[in-house]
């Protein structure tokens, strides 16, 4: 800036901050792991070491009476766990909840994320966006609530079609959809905006149907999307206690079973050992989806 | 630039390995360390000592409350007499409301609160973790007036030591919406018999406490069970509550933890009978719900509050305070008139608003008190006093009440 | 893009369903706010205004907005701090274990909250013997929130390549110049979206918070669980809702404007 013609430009001063810069460019291992160090201490130590000392708690036992944990070795919470089968019911009762969760949600999501990917005018992509977006934010339990208003008797079901699923395992589920309907659109939004309509447009030009279009090409292109889609619906309904309190009747899901242990029965070690259980379910999960390159989506 | 990193990356796992495995054998505490409590018939609650004296106000008190126990003007302005409390000792109150009193239990283990209102099925649990300790009632000037009644009794106290001030006490009776349920029941048989005419419009109050309410319908209809104390249960006895519990299962509408959830299924139509507080069922009248209750002939299960003070507390002068306060004829009567419940100091008894109020709630009644089977906190050494066979204790129950939703 | 008339008449149902679907409920929540019967009746039985005039004298509520926003706040500052360096770390490198950190970060959200609510609660009070408060609380959040940051940021790093970054330290500038001036900027709107998502998720997080929070914090959502409870109040939950659902539209349509990319966040 205020060397003239024909000056020579000077090297930059070797500052510490100049050194430090070049050294940090020639050691990227250097730069890893000082951009590592802090998210790994946090979420790989102090996170996954309270979750390790959760899952210790299930190998031990509670005084039955005081509720304090006795910290003696024992396979008693897993084997209570396994033999009774009231828990085996309800995880599987709560796994398919979820899954159907999931389903409808995608079900219900994918004309209203297609539709504004590919074929609104921005404008009204934008107020979609924020149509779907500020339901996020009026309060989960005033949703929940608004559905108990809806469901029971000669509420707005009622009054609309003419009869009710009443509380029960089936108003649990259509709340749950409901609840978690923006997490599914979302990235089936932003994994429908990456297909180029230019693909479609070829297929269409080769002469597919939109039923087939649909099967071969816009499917299996948003499939990582729809499966980050699912890791959310999925996993916030199989720990969801809330939701079945309020409309499920006197239905109960794994999330009440934790939630009983630790408050009824003040059982932290059983809960803990019920907890693992939905952990070893996602963690399965997630190990499934990471092939489809869902956690690139999400 | 990829393997420079794998030793700096494998010397980081093993580190972070090694870190997590540290963490983990540290693991959880096990709290207070308990007592053995299968020491001779009953409970033996820990050693610890009560407050002297009380000193100055500490500015705070963490109150852990059945909701409407401790109201601040927020449900209705005019009902308070926390507000009251904190101009005259100067303690800032914080209250936080339970619906169950397994919910009290684990809350008080968390050491946020000062003071709690206990029923007989939490107090002993409390008592026997050393998360409560002994009041000193002589810290507590009110406490003289209070019915004799209820104090010194099983749920309260322990080789005659008090753990708390009594703050009321009352039913739990079936509740019935009048225009829906004819001719008026006066058995539990509606809630509990597979052919109710009312299936699937039935609630329950969702707490494993509740199996005392099923043993008490088997201890007059099944007789050669040999129930006498519905908190009392061996095994044989718990297997014919569960089954009929199980069996009313299944018309069930919603079982019921908070007096909103009851009263708005009431309203809505969703319920048509079942077991309620008496607060529940004055809020659904004041509503224009038609309801009503009743005692059934077979019996009530009901429950006795007591406020009791924090071990681990740091403003024990205020939860004296504030001990004393509850409890002293002005305040207790506006407290429990206002929840729907018999006061514990009877001098409120002039001083509520309704001067039938006594009357109402059987104040005075100790006859139709000691009717009433109150919630008690099952153990293992019978409460009833056999020794040829083990009872089943709290926690037997919880896995039972987890059964029976299935 | 053009669509046969029979496709273009079942997307339109697909999307009236859709749409259907989410507004229907929030109508609700509004309607009950007028309800002057306060045990959530339906029909309403009369319409009043008293609850909204309650809800603006409630000083409960306001505090209780004010704790949730800085919480939210403090949440959100951490987890776009850790959630851009984990994306820059994961972007940019390659290394053993990649996946494997990737998956740890998703971890907080992919788990039931109430595991991670009962497993944090237990490390703070027996492991760390720490009281629950404010701290517990944002470290809570921020951790489920680290994962929305990260995606944002990733996915915009993705698109970026490394070339504008490289040009720039060619041309003499530090990398914290190159940081300050050159990738900042450009990652903008990601980290906006990246914050307003996390912002949301935190603002009304009620399951972890109830493990978390301790007895003094008391978030919106905490608010108004105990206001649930209390009968005659209990109505004042829904104005509350309504209040947030129109004021959400601020942030939401701020966002959309300011972000080039209409995606509206990554979740």
């Amino acid at each position: 800036m205020t060397a003239g013609a024909g000056a020579q430009v000077g090297l930059p001063r070797r500052t510490l901050l100049r050194r430090s810069s070049a050294a940090l460019h020639r050691r990227p291992w250097l730069r890893l792991g000082g951009l590592l160090s802090a998210p790994l201490l946090w979420l790989g130590v102090a996170y996954l070491g309270s979750l390790a000392a959760l899952l210790v708690t299930s190998f031990w036992s509670t005084d039955t009476f005081t509720g304090d944990v006795v910290r003696v070795w024992t396979l008693e919470n897993f084997r209570q766990l396994w033999v009774e089968d009231v828990y085996r019911t309800v995880v599987l009762r709560t796994v398919g909840i979820a899954a159907t969760v999931t389903v409808i949600d995608a079900l219900l999501a994918f004309p209203i994320a297609f539709y504004m990917a590919k074929v609104a005018p921005p404008r009204v992509q934008k107020a979609l966006v924020v149509a779907v977006l500020m339901p996020l934010w009026a309060s989960y339990l005033v949703k929940a609530y608004a559905w108990r208003i809806m469901v029971s008797e000669s509420g707005v079901v009622d009054s609309v079609i003419g009869v009710t699923p009443g509380f029960g395992l089936v108003a649990a589920t259509l709340t749950l959809a409901y609840l978690w309907l923006p997490f599914m659109i979302l990235p089936l939004f932003a994994g429908l905006q990456r297909l180029p309509d230019s693909l479609l447009d070829a297929s269409g030009d080769l002469g597919a149907g939109p039923a087939f279009t649909f099967r071969s090409v816009v499917l299996p292109s948003v499939l990582p999307a729809l499966v980050a889609g699912s890791i959310f619906t999925f996993s916030l309904s199989l720990g969801d206690y809330i939701t079945v309190e309020i409309v499920g009747g006197p239905s109960q899901l794994l999330g009440n079973v934790v939630y009983d242990n630790i408050g009824a029965a003040n059982n932290l070690p059983f809960a803990a050992a019920m907890a693992s259980v939905t952990v070893a379910v996602m963690v399965c999960y997630l190990a499934a989806v990471r092939r489809t390159g869902a956690l690139d989506n999400l | 630039m990829a393997t420079r990193f794998t030793q700096a990356g494998s010397m980081r796992s093993l580190a972070g390995s090694s870190v997590l495995l540290a963490v983990a054998a540290c693991g959880t505490s096990g709290g207070e360390e308990s007592t053995d409590t299968s020491s001779g018939g009953g409970l033996a609650a820990p050693d610890l000592p009560m407050l002297q004296e009380v000193g100055a106000s500490e500015d705070e008190l963490n109150i852990l409350a059945w909701p409407g126990y401790a109201e601040s003007g927020q449900t209705v302005p005019s009902v308070d007499w926390v507000t009251p409390f904190e101009d005259k000792t100067g303690c800032q109150v914080n209250v936080k409301d339970f619906g169950t009193s397994d919910e009290a239990v684990s809350l008080m283990k968390t050491g946020e609160y000062d003071v709690v209102s206990a029923s007989g099925d939490a107090s002993l649990r409390l008592i026997a973790a050393g998360d409560v300790e002994p009041v000193n009632t002589e810290l507590v000037p009110n406490y003289a007036d209070v019915a004799e009644f209820l104090k010194q009794r099983a749920w309260n106290s322990v080789d005659d030591q008090m753990y708390g001030i009594p703050h009321g006490w009352g039913a739990n009776p079936l509740m019935f919406n009048t225009d829906e349920v004819t001719p008026a029941p006066d058995s539990w048989s509606v809630v509990f018999e597979a052919d109710s005419p009312y299936a699937g419009e039935i609630t329950a109050y969702d707490s494993p406490i509740y199996i005392a309410d099923a043993a008490m319908y088997l201890k007059a209809t099944q007789p050669d069970l040999g129930i006498e104390d519905p908190y009392a249960l061996d095994e044989d006895q718990l297997a014919a509550a569960v089954d009929l519990l199980e069996q009313q299962r299944a018309n069930i509408s919603e079982y019921w933890s908070s007096a909103t959830q009851e009263v708005s299924a009431f309203r809505s139509g969703d319920t048509v009978v079942g077991t309620t507080w008496q607060y529940n069922a004055s809020l659904a009248q004041s509503k224009g719900t038609p309801v009503k209750t009743v005692v059934p002939k077979e019996g009530i299960t009901g429950w006795s509050d007591t406020w009791m003070v924090a071990t681990d507390s740091e403003h024990k002068n205020c939860a004296y305070m504030w001990l004393d306060w509850i409890v002293s004829p002005q305040i207790n009567a506006e407290a429990t008139e206002w929840f729907g419940e018999a006061p514990a100091n009877l001098k409120a008894c002039d001083l509520a608003s309704d001067e039938n109020f006594c009357e109402t709630y059987h104040a005075n009644d100790e006859a139709y008190s000691e009717g009433i089977y109150y919630w008690n906190t099952p153990i293992a050494e019978c409460l009833d006093g056999r020794t040829d066979v083990t009872c089943t204790d709290y926690s037997d129950w919880t896995t039972a009440w987890t059964e029976i939703k299935g | 893009m053009r669509l046969p008339l029979l496709a273009r008449w079942l997307l339109g149902a697909g999307v009236a369903v859709a749409l259907a679907f989410i507004y229907v409920p929030l109508l609700v929540v509004v309607v009950t706010s007028f309800n002057s019967d306060s045990t959530f009746s339906w029909p309403p039985r009369g319409l009043t205004l008293r609850w909204w005039s309650a809800a603006a004298q409630n000083d409960g509520a306001l505090d209780a907005v004010a704790t949730s926003a800085k919480v939210g706040m403090a949440a959100t500052a951490v987890a776009l701090v850790l959630g851009t360096m984990a994306a820059f770390a994961l972007s940019r490198h390659r290394f053993f274990g990649r996946e494997t950190v990737s998956l740890l970060v998703v971890l907080p959200i992919a788990l039931p909250g109430i595991v991670t609510g009962i497993a944090l609660n237990n490390a703070f009070r027996t492991v760390l013997g720490l009281d629950l408060g404010f701290v517990s609380l944002v470290v809570a959040h921020a951790t489920f929130c680290v994962v929305v940051v990260f995606n944002n940021v990733a996915a915009r790093l993705r698109r970026l390549g490394g070339n504008v970054e490289e040009a720039s330290m060619d041309l003499g500038a530090t990398r914290l110049a190159t940081f300050r001036m050159v990738t900042l900027p450009s990652l903008g709107s990601a980290l906006l979206a990246g914050a307003l998502l996390a912002f949301a998720l935190s603002f009304d997080e009620i399951i972890v918070t109830t493990f978390t929070a301790g007895a003094e914090i008391e978030t919106l959502p905490v608010w108004i669980f105990s206001n649930l409870f209390r009968p005659n109040s209990a109505p004042v939950v829904n104005v509350v809702g309504t209040v947030l659902i129109i004021a959400s539209i601020v942030p939401i349509w701020l966002s959309q404007r300011l972000s080039g990319d209409t995606a509206g966040g990554r979740i």
